[in-house]
């Protein structure tokens, strides 16, 4: 697999289409699972550590998937490689980090992706684009069963898939919604609803999972509970309140164009001017400009720039897809300039021919 | 034979006397023995706080330095980094874990997918660990013929 490739396509959880996706940007599960006769990756030696990753690497080669997985070892990979496919999350930083034998195993389209050696010896990740949790189980149950014809999975009756967090322990299974709710960030909200959503045992994270930011008014909504529940049980938790955020949030919408239209209205088309047209940029200022301009966008309030080339946007201005994009390798100022001048650019060209 | 304290070979043997008819066996081997030598004597300490009746302590110190036979990782090793060693460290320390279990989930008992081999899985999941160890132990006895064998075995078994 030619990781260049991935510069020319958005990657599943950005396409922009499925249910809901003008508040739900992806739904991804994964999976966490362990062989039985190796100590979990964070005890292993570098010896063993090859061992898993051969023989994980093998089984998922046999795979009966169309389309096929291509295995991508991580030591291999630059660092502006590894970047990318964190950004892309496609892998978790804690994996482009570690030391030893790891990698991780792709569909073309994304929406598969195997971790070997990660805190533990497999994470399954499906994704897909929109509200789809229950299709994202289907196709990771699948998966899921295929790999356990081939290896043994370390599970105890009494406590499931056995992980080296007990955390995780049990079904080994979290299960996430990512959804884009800057109306009620600006109304303040948001607190409230998070509130609500802890007291049933839900993690509200940043973009990028745990410690994250949340930029771009992006939340990633998921389980923290993973074991006395079957994996059903722990969906229809989830399915239970999303149904309810995205209402809140096209409530906070509507009142807001209700109450401000006009207000509303300066504040995209300010955040589209500054993306037009400022020659230095940061990444947090852009996923917060480009947040209003998506905004704008599910409110018919701007037509110069369709849901795809935003979100293609939110993903090609992270630091290692811009230098891919550059082909050259640039500091923080340098690529604040290159950032602001690749949206001018394709700016003009989606104004040029709005669709 | 090995040490009782990490994978090397023990070399040295102590008889440690701890009470009236209480003798300790330990076998050790340099590295392990010079801590256990150095290190304050938990195990006598222990006893003389137990007789004056601070139970717990001993009982804390006895938990803290239990270590997994398979893995080697000691509890206190857990509570330092929030991560178990390995898949029988949830058995070695059952009774700890069930506890903390409950906190973090609520339930301490797994209820949702169950791999569909299961009966082979269990069998199967015992003899690999414990070929594991077999082989681990070929390796440090520079056995490797006996190790080649185990090896065999395990491939023979992994490919199911």
């Amino acid at each position: 697999m030619n990781l260049d490739s991935l510069t020319h396509t958005s990657g599943e959880w950005l396409r922009g289409t499925g249910p809901e996706s003008d508040i739900v940007i992806s739904s991804r599960i994964r999976l966490a699972r362990n062989l039985a006769a190796f100590p979990f990756t964070n005890r292993a030696s570098t010896g063993q550590k090859a061992e898993i990753e051969a023989l994980l690497r093998e089984r998922i080669a046999k795979l009966e998937l169309e389309p096929k997985l291509s295995y991508l070892s991580i030591p291999a990979l630059s660092s502006l490689d590894r970047q990318l496919l964190v950004e892309r999350q496609l892998i978790s930083r804690e994996l482009a980090a570690a030391d030893g034998p790891r990698g991780v195993a792709l569909t073309p389209q994304e929406t598969i992706s195997l971790m070997v050696n990660e805190e533990d010896h497999l994470r399954l990740q499906v994704m897909r684009s929109g509200y789809s949790l229950e299709e994202a189980w289907h196709e990771i149950d699948r998966v899921d069963d295929l790999l356990e014809q081939r290896v043994t999975y370390a599970f105890s009756e009494e406590f499931g898939y056995l992980t080296a967090c007990p955390t995780n322990v049990g079904t080994g299974m979290r299960a996430s919604v990512m959804l884009h709710l800057p109306a009620l960030e600006y109304t303040k909200q948001i607190e409230k609803v998070f509130r609500a959503l802890q007291k049933i045992n839900l993690a509200v994270r940043g973009l990028y999972g745990e410690g994250s930011r949340a930029s771009g008014h992006f939340y990633q909504i998921s389980n923290q509970v993973t074991l006395g529940k079957s994996e059903t049980g722990i969906l229809n938790e989830i399915q239970s309140v999303i149904p309810q955020i995205i209402t809140y949030e096209r409530q906070a919408r509507m009142s807001w164009l209700r109450d401000n239209r006009q207000g509303l209205q300066d504040k995209i088309a300010r955040a589209y001017g500054t993306l037009c047209s400022a020659t230095m940029m940061t990444s947090e200022e852009t996923m917060d400009l480009l947040s209003a301009v998506r905004l704008g966008i599910n409110l018919h309030l701007i037509e110069a720039i369709t849901i795809p080339t935003v979100n293609e946007l939110f993903i090609y201005t992270q630091p290692a897809h811009l230098q891919k994009l550059k082909g050259a390798s640039l500091d923080g100022e340098e690529r604040n300039a290159a950032r602001a001048s690749y949206l001018r650019q394709r700016l003009r060209e989606a104004g040029a021919h709005p669709n | 034979m090995k040490c009782q304290k990490c994978h090397n070979a023990a070399t040295l043997h102590i008889t440690e006397i701890l009470g009236e008819d209480q003798i300790e066996e330990l076998h050790l081997c340099e590295a392990c023995a010079h801590n256990h030598l150095y290190e304050p004597q938990q195990k006598a300490t222990g006893i003389k706080t137990a007789s004056s009746g601070h139970g717990e302590e001993v009982d804390e110190a006895g938990l803290l330095n239990r270590q997994c036979e398979v893995c080697g990782l000691k509890f206190v090793d857990f509570r330092n980094t929030g991560r178990l060693g390995c898949p029988h460290d949830y058995q070695e320390f059952r009774d700890e874990l069930t506890p903390l279990l409950e906190n973090i989930h609520g339930e301490a008992r797994h209820c949702g997918k169950t791999p569909r081999r299961l009966p082979h899985n269990k069998q199967m999941q015992s003899e690999l660990i414990q070929l594991r160890k077999q082989l681990l132990q070929a390796v440090n006895k520079e056995a490797y013929e006996e190790a080649a064998r185990i090896r065999d075995r395990i491939r023979q078994l992994e490919e199911g």
